[in-house]
């Protein structure tokens, strides 16, 4: 989130597209009902289903799942053909008036722009994106055009790239209907004005598409133009389903990045860490700094033996081969057999991934797994599963008991990017041991086989600056906070913040972004719980928000270009003439050094061209840019019941890797067999995998059993009555050989109603995925008809858009 | 009645956790259920289930709408259940609540035939009626019932009846003046007040409230014939239930006949 859950109470508009906000973070009504009450707000939900979001909501646009970007892309063009930006934020803030490449163009045909080429190791196309450039004088300043006429101005770009997306356009291909569509426009497009925050917040149902990435880009893009970023009750909000996602995020739980969000070293291109800074380091913004949180981050992962002479041990670092090492890919390198062993930590893929029936055959080439979970999940118990033959399947299982989260110490950080040290409530049951522990224990036993026994690549493992050992055979959490947090080599003293870190080797830190969360260990940040006594709900001194302890990031955005709050009632920081620098409630986005008129031409400080990208233009810095689209475009899900109605000779994102071939649904006869289109989801009752829940008597009382929500109509045409037994299919389980499908209760509601997409009747159908076959509440996976097609920058694989075919049982 | 709680359905997203602070607080079992095809679950009032959300799909102007109830025993000052037990078993606390003395109770089920609202349960195995204390014990002990703890909204709300009264009826102007011509309040009147109120934004059916709730006429008169008698009754239904017991036990220990 670039904002945080209190501040929801300063909105206005909250559109909830893609986030059920009140069946899945049902605190957050707590500050939109503030909103609410405080300022008369209004929520509004765009969602496939009439869910318990949409049934709290002030208005309510159903749309066909996969077609965020048309709706989007609707209002988009809405605010800017009715001239409802934010004019005075839009032309100083964002790159609104900058000059694009005369090269750059988009053909309306195929759907895609200039510098598409095939990409036949991913059995997909790529972009070779040296015409997404901005053009420069010789002296390499962007070209600007602040009357916004030029044909090659990102605002001439917008209009012409959003033209088709008409609200009548829109709605053929959304479903939605068209007046719905304009209230809704109208609604949130009123935000634009100065003062007004519009907050749009978003989870899986924006990320979990082959188009995710850009999804979310369309949400900053109105978020932009509107002038929502960086103010009080506005911002691009991902709700993180987990009390830690965030954390694992920061930590680098995705393989194509380190921790602090710095790319993943890549072989070639990374050679030495000179290449490394070279290529990733941008002349100007914040990440201009990067070369210091990288040595500083290689001086705590090895400590002495980090050196200026060995590159500060960057070459332990693992290098990637350009092979895809993501979900998706990894179960097919299982399958293939180049995957030899698997540890899983409190994962459970076997129900939470796609395609799960063929991930149970394809576990069967593992000859261990470890489990690290608080209870034994599907994932370890494969073998287990219906269908399976245990005696043909040599996998050798150990599963770890692990404490739950409140059976130990330590921080999670929320979606607001807060930092909140929780202490013990209870004593983990049994042998079960906390990760920390667990994850110590693991290391030093394997130090110690590689010091005994050697290994290919020892250094890595053996060089490592592991100490973290405390009294009585337990891991002490206050060694790895320091870590953290940052300390100077030389004496161990904490580093106030990040600002101190240095490239010479004369700083450790962990991860930059942590810079500060523990600086004082008498009274760490991250333990402090003072509610604030007067502000705008910040509340500055209840634990520690990273960057900096930075509430709104991009904070200098709530100030007009004289430096005065847009919203008085609601000011996060302002520019003090008598102090001559900016103050307020929050911590400024800006560098303390930087003038006056530095903040106001580059406000986005993370970026090397200072400004909001309305525009995602290629200047040569890869780690903050996308690889398919600069502007967003509407492209299909790779299960599509219809072809793309802007542009025809578009299917699904042709960037979007092909990891099986024939593994979507692609010609009428499979559409006919398979004609309903099916979004996954969550419900309050359970959580994820639903191995923790599935497991807890009375959230099993609530919600017993696996179900599918089908529309009335439907339900009549197939003779399906409210609590039947369905049977539900999809292309995945025919390709992996099974012909029955899984089996449902039916859900006839009248939340869901068919469709008219494109001037033909569509059915949604909806189903949650939290069953599996273990625990006490048991029922199949959703997940064993979800493709594996991923995004085209994240690979998330397609949960939410999908075709199936149901009949009723027997 | 001087305490009570408002039930503010237009802040309610259903998430239930006001359901299972309920069970958990009570130390109540979970019950085994089925998926009928409605989130609302279990099906009905039991021992073990005091209080549910409940969850009604309407059609309104040709809109869907979802609207979320919350079900308990609704505390009433004219309570049927009062009226009909023979054992004097049920009556109205200090603040209004209506209370069951498990002690007198002698499990004659008659509170439980005539609720107005079908939401106590009967303990067969004990022989006693259980229903929602308005966590007696909570409240008593200067905490709000557990419910209201749970409620991340604050549609459950727990306080002086004056003061939620007068709140109830200010959120329904808003509710109206927003644009919402049915939201009207429920409980202030109905059976003399109830304990438990809300606020709506349809007709009580659509929260599986009952529209106009009556204490019938022959619950009226069974009180009223009966309190006479109620002492030798007492004794004459203790009787048969000891009857009744002893045979039970005779048949499982063995020693029927």
């Amino acid at each position: 989130m670039t904002n945080h859950w209190i501040d929801y109470q300063h909105s206005d508009v909250i559109m909830a597209i893609g986030g059920n906000t009140a069946e899945n973070h049902p605190i957050s009504m707590k500050w939109i009902e503030k909103a609410r009450e405080n300022k008369g707000a209004k929520l509004l939900t765009v969602d496939p289903r009439y869910c318990r979001t949409a049934a709290v909501s002030d208005a309510y646009v159903p749309i066909r799942p996969g077609t965020n970007i048309a709706y989007l892309g609707g209002l988009i063009r809405y605010i800017v053909y009715n001239n409802l930006f934010h004019r005075e934020y839009v032309e100083n803030f964002t790159n609104l008036s900058f000059l694009v490449n005369e090269d750059f163009d988009f053909d309306a045909t195929d759907g895609v722009f200039s510098g598409i080429e095939d990409d036949p190791a991913r059995s997909a196309k790529k972009y070779d994106r040296s015409s997404w450039q901005y053009q420069t004088d010789e002296d390499g300043n962007i070209l600007r055009d602040p009357t916004l006429w030029d044909s090659n101005c990102v605002f001439q770009l917008l209009r012409k790239h959003y033209e088709q997306y008409t609200i009548s356009n829109v709605s053929k291909i959304t479903g939605a209907d068209e007046d719905a569509l304009e209230e809704s426009y109208k609604l949130f497009a009123s935000t634009g004005q100065p003062g007004k925050a519009g907050n749009i917040l978003y989870a899986m149902g924006i990320t979990q598409f082959t188009h995710g990435a850009q999804n979310t880009r369309s949400i900053a893009m109105v978020q932009l133009l509107l002038g929502n970023m960086g103010i009080a009750g506005g911002g691009v909000n991902a709700q993180r389903g987990q009390s830690n996602v965030q954390g694992a995020t920061d930590m680098a739980m995705l393989y194509h990045i380190i921790p602090g969000y710095m790319r993943a070293p890549q072989q070639g291109q990374h050679a030495t860490l000179e290449d490394y800074n070279r290529v990733e380091t941008p002349p100007t913004g914040w990440w201009a700094h990067k070369p210091k949180y990288l040595v500083s981050q290689l001086k705590a992962f090895y400590g002495q033996n980090a050196t200026r002479a060995n590159e500060f041990g960057y070459q332990w670092l693992p290098k990637l081969d350009g092979v895809d090492r993501s979900h998706i890919a990894a179960y097919r390198n299982m399958r293939d057999g180049e995957i030899e062993g698997m540890v899983c930590v409190a994962d459970n893929p076997i129900v939470a991934g796609s395609s799960a029936r063929a991930k149970r055959d394809y576990q069967k080439n593992l000859k261990w797994l470890v489990s690290l979970d608080v209870v034994e999940n599907e994932t370890a118990s494969f073998w287990k599963a219906p269908g399976m033959n245990p005696e043909e399947i040599d996998t050798e299982v150990f599963i770890l008991p692990a404490a739950f989260s409140y059976e130990r110490e330590g921080t999670k950080a929320n979606s607001g990017r807060w930092i909140q040290w929780t202490w013990k409530a209870q004593e983990a049951p049994g042998d079960a041991k906390w990760d920390m522990w667990i994850v110590n224990e693991m290391f030093k036993r394997l130090r110690r086989l590689y010091e005994n026994e050697g290994g290919v690549v020892p250094e890595p493992i053996t060089l490592m600056n592991w100490d973290y050992d405390g009294p009585g055979g337990e891991p002490d959490l206050d060694k790895v906070c320091r870590e953290l947090n940052g300390y100077r080599v030389r004496d161990g003293a904490l580093l106030t913040n990040f600002v101190g870190l240095q490239d010479d080797g004369s700083t450790a830190c962990g991860n930059w972004l942590y810079g500060g969360y523990y600086n004082n260990p008498d009274d760490p940040a991250c333990k402090r719980r003072i509610r604030e006594k007067e502000g705008i709900g910040l509340h500055p001194e209840w634990s520690f928000a990273w960057p900096l302890n930075r509430r709104i990031v991009y904070n200098r955005c709530s100030c007009d270009t004289q430096g005065r709050p847009w919203n008085p009632d609601a000011p996060v920081i302002w520019w003090s003439e008598e102090e001559e620098r900016w103050v307020g409630n929050d911590v400024p986005d800006i560098p303390g050094t930087w003038s006056f008129e530095q903040s106001t031409d580059n406000p986005f400080i993370m970026l090397p061209e200072g400004r909001g990208r309305l525009f995602a233009a290629n200047i040569g810095y890869p780690f903050v840019e996308v690889g398919d689209a600069p502007m967003p475009t509407h492209y299909e899900p790779a299960d599509s019941p219809v072809s793309n109605l802007l542009y025809p000779n578009a299917t699904f994102n042709p960037i979007s890797q092909r990891f099986y071939a024939d593994h979507t649904v692609e010609t009428d006869e499979e559409r006919q067999r398979y004609p309903y289109i099916m979004t996954t989801y969550r419900v309050t009752e359970h959580y994820q995998s639903g191995s923790i829940t599935r497991n807890m008597p009375w959230l099993n009382e609530l919600m017993p059993e696996l179900f599918v929500e089908i529309d009335q109509d439907l339900a009549g045409q197939l003779g399906i009555s409210n609590g039947d037994e369905v049977i539900v299919e999809s292309k995945r389980l025919l390709n992996n050989g099974v012909q029955e499908g899984i089996t449902a209760k039916a859900s006839v509601t009248r939340r869901l109603r068919p469709m008219m997409i494109n001037g033909e009747k569509k059915h949604i159908v909806g189903m949650p995925f939290h069953w599996g076959f273990m625990g006490l509440g048991k029922g199949d996976i959703a997940n064993d008809l979800s493709p594996s097609v991923g995004d085209a920058n994240t690979t998330i694989p397609e949960y939410k858009a999908f075709l199936c075919n149901i009949r009723k049982r027997g | 009645m001087t305490k009570s709680l408002l039930i503010d359905t237009s802040k309610c997203m259903a998430c239930r956790g006001c359901q299972v602070a309920c069970k958990q607080w009570n130390q109540l079992p979970a019950e085994q259920t089925t998926f009928t095809g409605s989130y609302e679950n279990p099906p009905g009032f039991t021992p073990k289930t005091w209080m549910k959300v409940t969850f009604r799909e309407a059609e309104v102007d040709g809109d869907v709408a979802w609207y979320f109830g919350n079900l308990r025993c609704m505390h009433c000052s004219d309570a049927a259940c009062v009226l009909v037990c023979p054992a004097g078993a049920i009556s109205h606390s200090d603040t209004g609540s209506v209370v069951i003395d498990p002690e007198k109770c002698i499990g004659c089920n008659y509170c439980v035939a005539n609720c107005t609202f079908n939401v106590m349960g009967f303990d067969r195995q004990d022989g006693v009626a259980m229903k929602c204390t308005l966590c007696e014990d909570r409240t008593s002990n200067g905490l709000e019932p557990a419910c209201a703890t749970a409620c991340p909204t604050g549609a459950i709300r727990y306080g002086d009846r004056v003061d939620l009264m007068r709140d109830a009826q200010q959120r329904v102007r808003e509710l109206q003046a927003a644009g919402n011509p049915r939201a009207r309040t429920y409980g202030q009147t109905e059976l003399n007040g109830t304990g438990v109120m809300f606020v709506l934004e349809n007709t009580p059916e659509h929260y599986g409230l009952v529209a106009d709730p009556y204490v019938p006429l022959s619950a009226r008169a069974w009180n009223v014939v009966f309190k006479p008698v109620r002492v030798l009754a007492v004794l004459g239904v203790a009787f048969g239930l000891w009857k009744n017991w002893s045979s039970t036990k005779d048949i499982k220990e063995g020693k029927g006949t």
